[in-house]
């Protein structure tokens, strides 16, 4: 999306990037459901669903390795980036744009309402 | 009849020379060995890899005991020829075994020069030169002290550059003004300085050694110049000599070595010399491959099998010191008829010499890139006319003739006689012929088969080509199953290096072992975190975040995301106050489900993880910590009544199943552990399907190990019976210590144990009593920093942000 576009969009602040422990990763409550946010070992912040798309595991509960996660139920490996199952199984899960701004982190709020409508 | 074969010396030439007289002339020689070294035929040139920690001796050994006994060899271990009688044809050794010969085998290979100067006698002056001293260099690299080698040649850089990633403060002397000033010129040797004090080692050369100094034991070494440069260590390296004196007081031709002709005979018909000790055409040898040559020689004398010559070459050099690539091969003194090319590149650490004579390469010299030594060498051999090749020469064999830079090519344009090992002397058409005749498929089948890469392997690389050249895509080069995708090493690879260069920390191994991944992956991660809490336990901090999330959070998580969280029951006993406790809880969180476990605890299903916390602090109130029931640790201890109650009971076996469990508690193990105690063979607690079970019987305790009851079922194998209950725990503690010094990450006791071997533990536990108690000790030390209840630690706030969401968002109602 273009600047302008991130500019417009609905930003709500979630915490610290200091909140959440390199290779870790924290999550956030919404009426939808968890949404999990990473931090990785650079300091890169994604957000995804908290949802395996394998069988529902919380991916928040993971192991962090470069810009993926380990679900902890049965091993399947999810980009951060662009949410999709790594290697050879094949699912994927939502992305939520993430902004940090210094120390402060937003997630975009519209996508979750849009989706709940 | 058979004939009597009598050898003096256990190396590695007597040992080449033995395998290839099998192969003539199996049945003809009955043979006797006698070895003034307590032990059996091991590969010498690696004794630089078991000083750095890169190997341990059980890899080096070329003959096992069981080699011997299939071929019907006695070995004398530890016996020193004292005497040869040529009249009687007999020899008798230091313990006064006499053994009569047809036919004798002097290889007494070399001793380590000793500088005659004061104080050469004081301990802590050790050679290099078997694994005694090895041995002896790593008990005193335990300090960390400063150590000198004397020497700057082949021998005494491996020795250093070992006891450097030991520990020590190490300094070289050399009295020459260049390092390895008999292999290499002065501009490599440079280079070669530069390299080796680039890892921390210091240098000084045209260091003459006056004395060693030291009040009872040594304490510095004195130069001519008066410096005194301290050290608890002195190691002299300066070179070696044939041992001869045996042969000459048999009254043997004798000059710098035992004297023989080009089929190793000695003087005295019946007897021959080969190796180190022997002196063939004026020269006397060091190096491997001309040792080897002797071996067939003798071999093909010994079976009359065919008329083999000993024929002098040049053997190239090579350092063993991993990061330090280096090759030196013939003559390359500067003369008037000879020409040099050389090629330098300063900011790679780049460079090589050709010295040329009437067009045909005598000299090479090759330091930072020595992927072309062998195609050098093999020009020199065949005494190539080069001079249409020469612009171009130095570049490698990939620039000739529009030959791309794919090192497989390089391999390919080699010819079939070109030479791939040199230790062994085995050549390409040798290595392709038995890959394709015999089926061969990987490494070590090679090594099987043809001694190629089996010496000191630094032809590894070459051997592998051939075979990705010969097999194309079949081949599969991973002879060691990797631990992940991270890494191309095995899992008892990445422990070894772990432990010699001393990495502690997570990010350390991966620098320094060269992970393929930033941050490794979930496979990695844990056992690396695993592998680093056991070997370091006062000094590795936990990486939390390398840790699969039930050890994160200590408890169980189920597959909606819900916990199960199982309090301790110390030998599976509990009472009225626990049990209560536990229903309070229960009911206060509307926990969903209650179960008694296999291990006799009570697990407790279906609880949110942000109930975690306060779930542990209630039941913490009632003396409750963490069962660990979600560990790779120690789970449980299950046990039966005992003599307390039953009348079948021949011991207490839940005392000893609750002083067990109290004892190794909150320790941290490759894989899970369960235990039980059962108070007599009826065996109720079912201790004969565990990873560590006691039965007790009437004389004592029996002792049980690697058993299994999940994917596998295995009945447990007895370790031994002890007498009283602190034996027995000494025992099953050591035990433990030892799996979780040798085990890979996630593997469980018994599959530990089928790959090390039961009888190897056995020794190592039962039979070598300092060896028990240093693996006890070592695992009472780490308890100090493993025994802390992870519960109350999280009731106090640790961790706290793992039991709550970081921010609610969206819901409209709820805001304030």
């Amino acid at each position: 999306m273009s600047r302008q576009e991130r500019d417009r969009m609905n930003w709500i602040a979630i915490g610290s990037i200091a909140d959440i422990p390199p290779r870790g990763a924290r999550c956030v409550a919404t009426p939808q459901g968890k949404i999990a946010v990473f931090r990785t070992a650079d300091d890169q912040v994604f957000a995804i669903d908290d949802h395996c798309p394998h069988k529902g595991g919380p991916l928040s509960q993971g192991i962090v390795h470069g810009a993926a996660v380990t679900c902890p139920l049965h091993n399947w490996v999810i980009s951060l980036e662009t949410g999709r199952a790594l290697g050879a199984d094949e699912g994927s899960v939502r992305t939520i744009p993430v902004k940090v701004e210094g120390e402060r982190l937003f997630i975009v709020l519209e996508a979750l309402a849009s989706k709940a409508a | 009849m058979t004939e009597k074969l009598v050898i003096i010396g256990n190396g590695m030439a007597p040992g080449r020379m033995l395998e290839h007289l099998l192969e003539d002339a199996p049945d003809r020689y009955s043979v006797t060995i006698f070895n003034a070294e307590p032990r059996v035929n091991y590969d010498r040139i690696m004794l630089s890899p078991v000083l750095s920690g890169e190997k341990a001796f059980e890899e080096i050994v070329i003959h096992g005991d069981g080699w011997y006994i299939k071929h019907g060899i006695t070995l004398y271990k530890g016996h020193r020829i004292v005497d040869i009688d040529r009249e009687a044809k007999t020899v008798t050794s230091d313990h006064g075994v006499t053994e009569s010969y047809d036919r004798l085998v002097i290889a007494t290979g070399s001793v380590p020069f000793i500088i005659p100067v004061p104080g050469k006698d004081l301990p802590g002056v050790l050679s290099y030169r078997d694994l005694d001293d090895v041995n002896a260099m790593l008990l005193a690299a335990q300090s960390r002290a400063k150590a000198v080698v004397i020497g700057g040649g082949l021998l005494g850089l491996e020795a250093a550059a070992g006891l450097k990633e030991r520990g020590m403060d190490v300094t070289v002397l050399h009295v020459m003004p260049t390092l390895m000033e008999r292999q290499l010129d002065p501009a490599a040797g440079y280079l070669l300085q530069k390299a080796v004090e680039a890892r921390g080692i210091k240098v000084m050369t045209k260091a003459n050694t006056k004395a060693i100094v030291g009040n009872g034991k040594v304490e510095g070494v004195e130069l001519m110049d008066g410096t005194i440069i301290p050290a608890t260590l002195v190691v002299m390296a300066v070179g070696i000599r044939p041992s001869t004196a045996l042969a000459k007081e048999a009254g043997l031709e004798v000059n710098r070595g035992i004297v023989v002709d080009d089929r190793m005979r000695t003087s005295d018909p019946a007897i021959m010399a080969l190796g180190e000790c022997a002196e063939v055409g004026g020269h006397v040898y060091g190096l491997v491959a001309p040792l080897y040559e002797m071996a067939r020689v003798a071999a093909a004398a010994l079976a009359d099998s065919e008329d083999r010559r000993f024929v002098h070459s040049d053997t190239p050099t090579k350092l063993k010191v991993t990061g330090i690539d280096l090759y030196s091969l013939g003559d390359f003194a500067d003369g008037e008829d000879r020409e040099e090319i050389i090629l330098r590149d300063a900011s790679a650490g780049i460079y090589k010499r050709l010295v040329l004579q009437d067009n045909r390469i005598i000299g090479t010299v090759l330091f930072g890139e020595t992927g072309d030594g062998a195609w050098f060498n093999d020009l020199k051999k065949k005494a190539t006319d080069i001079s249409e090749m020469r612009d171009t020469l130095i570049f490698g064999q990939a620039f000739q003739g529009g030959v791309s830079s794919d090192p497989l090519a390089a391999v390919a344009a080699l010819a079939d006689d070109a030479e791939i090992c040199g230790c062994n002397g085995v050549c390409k058409g040798k290595i392709t012929g038995a890959i394709t005749a015999k089926g061969l498929t990987g490494l070590d089948d090679v090594r099987a088969h043809t001694k190629a890469s089996a010496s000191c392997g630094s032809c590894t690389g070459l051997v592998e080509q051939l075979l990705k050249l010969t097999l194309g895509e079949a081949y599969n080069p991973a002879a060691v199953q990797p631990m992940c995708g991270c890494t191309s090493l095995g899992h008892d690879d990445v422990r070894r290096l772990i432990k010699a260069k001393g990495l502690k920390t997570i990010p350390a191994v991966m620098q320094e072992l060269e992970w393929k991944t930033s941050c490794g992956c979930a496979k990695c991660r844990p056992a690396l975190n695993y592998y680093l809490v056991c070997d370091w336990p006062d000094q590795y901090a936990d990486d939390y975040q390398s840790r699969f999330i039930n050890e994160r959070v200590h408890a169980n998580i189920q597959k909606d995301g819900t916990y199960s969280v199982v309090p301790r029951m110390w030998g599976g006993v509990t009472s009225a106050n626990e049990l209560r406790a536990i229903a309070d809880v229960v009911d206060k969180f509307e926990i969903p489900m209650v179960k008694v476990t296999g291990g006799q605890r009570i697990d407790m299903l279906g609880i949110r993880k942000e109930d975690l916390p306060a779930v542990w602090a209630d039941l913490g109130k009632a003396g409750f910590v963490s069962g660990h029931a979600y560990a790779k640790g120690l789970r449980t201890v299950k046990t039966c009544v005992g003599s307390d109650w039953c009348r079948f009971g021949t011991q207490d076996s839940t005392g000893l199943g609750i002083r067990i469990e109290k004892f190794m508690w909150g320790s941290w193990t490759p894989a899970k552990v369960k235990m039980a105690v059962s108070g007599c063979p009826r065996n109720c607690a079912e201790a004969t399907c565990k990873d560590v079970g006691v039965v007790c019987v009437d004389s004592g305790y029996e002792i049980h190990f690697a058993g299994a009851a999940g994917l596998d079922i295995k009945g447990t194998e007895v370790l031994g019976l002890v007498k009283t209950e602190d034996e027995a725990l000494e025992v099953i503690v050591a035990l433990v210590q030892m799996y979780r010094e040798q085990a890979r990450y996630l593997e469980r006791i018994y599959k530990w144990a089928k790959r090390i071997g039961t009888a190897e533990i056995k020794k190592q536990i039962l039979d070598d009593g300092e060896k028990r108690k240093a693996y006890y000790e070592r695992f009472v030390f780490s308890q100090k920093f493993a025994q802390v209840d992870p519960w109350s630690e999280r009731v106090s706030g640790k961790d706290k942000h793992e039991f709550r969401p970081m921010a609610s968002v969206g819901f409209a109602e709820a805001a304030e």
